[in-house]
């Protein structure tokens, strides 16, 4: 791991980041093979598969089969990295990721896109709000939940040259960069944004930007707010929890995902076998399905802005 | 034909009669449909060295109707991928047998399968693969007619014949029954050569108990390259035993009096039928 922060902001979308990605992992290994089902188009793949005709597959609207056909891919040394909306990337196929996936040890990359408030003109049929409790549920499964550009590219590439299921769950637009692009990570290990001493604010994804925004508002009333990126979901870094929550007043989960089964609730379980007495508050989607609306909009009504961060943290002093 | 496949047939057909009757319960009917069709595959058909049953080179199966392990189980012991005692471990606690295909615990199974649906998936993959890679290995693959009522089945049915997946020879085991059933009576199937033909398919039907029928189908669909490949098998379940091929409820069997004793004697029967060469 060397992290080096991001000097400027120069944020481009996600699915750039992919599709370069895709160029150079592709270049690299002849083995990976692409797959997606009807979505080349909307995920900004059509010139990878136009580059790319041999690994690249558009395996038709057909997630089940596409799943599973990865998987027999794999298992003659193929490298499959799928890509669909996060709740087909997860729900609708779960049993073909379980069983044919992870039950049988195959070897599978899913992109599961848009997930939580990310989906906006989609809507609440194509939103996903429960796809970190799905993996996290899944044995062997690895759950990723990029920062930013350089952290997704960066696990796109490193999790192409393992073998496992590795699900990654990203906007296909762009995130608030985090990360300077030389900047290395290691699975399963958080990175600690900023240290402070009264509270600290576990983030992933699109809720890092509201954590560090709400760490400058309440540093302004003389607090002390540390904030770590968790972006491996599962396993999760036990030990940094561990150590960031000693001494704190509060401990904050910030994600944009239901609150029964993804980042807080795995940071609940250490905190509670751990008897740290701390309270903890987690800024989630509270049980709830996903609707229309504009990203912003959305994030507003699910409770996923620096305010509720705030109110979280006020209201549990 | 290079074994005598009436009487491989007949042998796998006492190991399965075999193993269920030790266990005391399974899958017998589902088991007995393919007997004839693994017979085929593994004692003519299939490039396989079962002293090397991870060779990059072997031909591949998925028995995407995993709930028939049984006689997938004996055809593997029979060709020598783990000893005949094995198979009295079918379902014992901790066994490597389990009612269900698995590549991780059961030498020679090249795929994991028995949620229905996923096998013929994992299948399409395997064929797609070897593709890409210009090789020339078969994939067979069974899915059940039951199966069938899996929607999964057909996505990998469309993709096959997209693909054009010519190194893939589907067999759809018409067997005729589900769990709770007649398949007409469930969810009424048609024609499936018919529909296989309406997919892409170069799709052929014979009689799923005649090994020099399944054997001629095979040739044929292999000289019709550049097209996905299916032969549905006409089958009855519980296939060569007379008193299960009646028996209604005969998808999984806890064996009890009448048919603890109907089993016991058609394994004598078996037997006999072995120590005959296989010759009725």
């Amino acid at each position: 791991m060397a992290i080096v922060f991001a000097k400027e902001q120069k944020p481009i979308e996600m699915r750039a980041v992919y599709q370069n990605a895709l160029f150079d992992i592709l270049k690299d290994n002849a083995n990976v093979v692409v797959m997606d089902a009807d979505l080349v188009g909307a995920s900004g793949m059509a010139n990878v598969f136009r580059e790319f005709p041999e690994q690249c597959i558009n395996m038709g609207i057909s997630e089940a089969n596409m799943i599973g056909a990865a998987a027999g891919m794999s298992l003659l040394g193929k490298v499959p990295i799928i890509h669909t909306f996060a709740p087909f990337a997860t729900r609708r196929v779960y049993d073909q990721l379980y069983l044919s996936g992870a039950y049988q040890k195959a070897n599978l990359r899913i992109y599961g896109s848009d997930p939580g408030f990310t989906s906006g003109h989609n809507g609440g049929t194509h939103t996903s709000v429960e796809d970190l409790a799905l993996m996290r549920a899944m044995p062997t499964a690895t759950v990723l939940a990029p920062a930013d550009a350089t952290q997704f590219a960066w696990l796109l590439k490193e999790t192409s040259k393992r073998y496992g299921i590795f699900y990654l769950r990203a906007s296909r637009k762009g995130l608030m960069d985090v990360y300077d692009p030389s900047s290395t990570f290691e699975i399963g290990k958080g990175v600690v944004l900023s240290e402070g001493s009264d509270v600290v604010i576990f983030a992933i994804g699109e809720m890092i930007a509201e954590a560090l925004k709400a760490k400058e508002v309440l540093e302004k009333v003389g607090m002390s707010v540390a904030v770590v990126d968790m972006f491996t979901v599962k396993p999760i870094d036990t030990d940094l929890v561990k150590r960031m929550i000693v001494g704190k007043k509060v401990v904050i989960t910030a994600e944009n995902h239901s609150k029964i089964g993804g980042l807080g609730s795995a940071i609940a379980e250490i905190m509670a076998e751990e008897g740290s007495g701390v309270p903890l508050r987690r800024v989630a989607i509270n049980d709830r399905f996903g609707e229309v609306g504009l990203p912003d909009y959305l994030q507003k009504i699910y409770g996923l802005t620096v305010e509720n961060i705030i109110h979280a943290v006020k209201e549990a002093l | 034909m290079s074994e005598n496949l009436s009487l491989f047939s007949a042998q796998i057909r006492l190991e399965t009669c075999k193993m269920l009757a030790h266990r005391g319960f399974g899958h017998l009917g589902g088991a007995l449909s393919i007997v004839e069709t693994l017979s085929v595959l593994y004692g003519e058909k299939m490039n396989i060295d079962p002293k090397q049953p991870n060779w990059p080179g072997r031909d591949y199966f998925v028995l995407s109707k995993g709930h028939a392990g049984p006689s997938y189980y004996s055809t593997l012991a029979l060709k020598g991928y783990f000893p005949l005692e094995v198979l009295n471990t079918l379902n014992e606690n901790g066994t490597n047998l389990p009612s269900h295909p698995d590549r991780l615990k059961t030498i020679g199974v090249d795929a994991t399968t028995g949620s229905l649906g996923q096998g013929i998936s994992i299948a399409v993959g395997i064929a797609k693969a070897l593709k890409l890679d210009n090789k020339s290995n078969k994939v067979y693959s069974i899915v059940g007619d039951g199966e069938c009522n899996e929607g999964q089945v057909w996505e990998a049915f469309q993709f096959a014949a997209h693909q054009k997946l010519d190194n893939l020879l589907v067999f759809i085991d018409e067997n005729h029954k589900q769990l709770d059933g007649l398949t007409v009576d469930i969810n009424n199937p048609f024609d499936l050569r018919a529909k296989m033909e309406a997919f892409g398919f170069y799709a052929l039907r014979v009689d799923g108990a005649d090994e020099k029928a399944i054997s001629e189908a095979i040739d044929d669909c292999f000289a019709h390259p550049g097209q996905a490949l299916c032969i549905v098998l006409d089958t009855v379940k519980g296939q060569g035993v007379e008193f299960f091929e009646k028996l209604f409820d005969n998808h999984h069997i806890r064996f009890a009096t009448e048919s603890k004793a109907e089993l016991d004697k058609a394994i004598v029967d078996l037997e006999d039928l072995v120590s005959k060469g296989g010759v009725r």
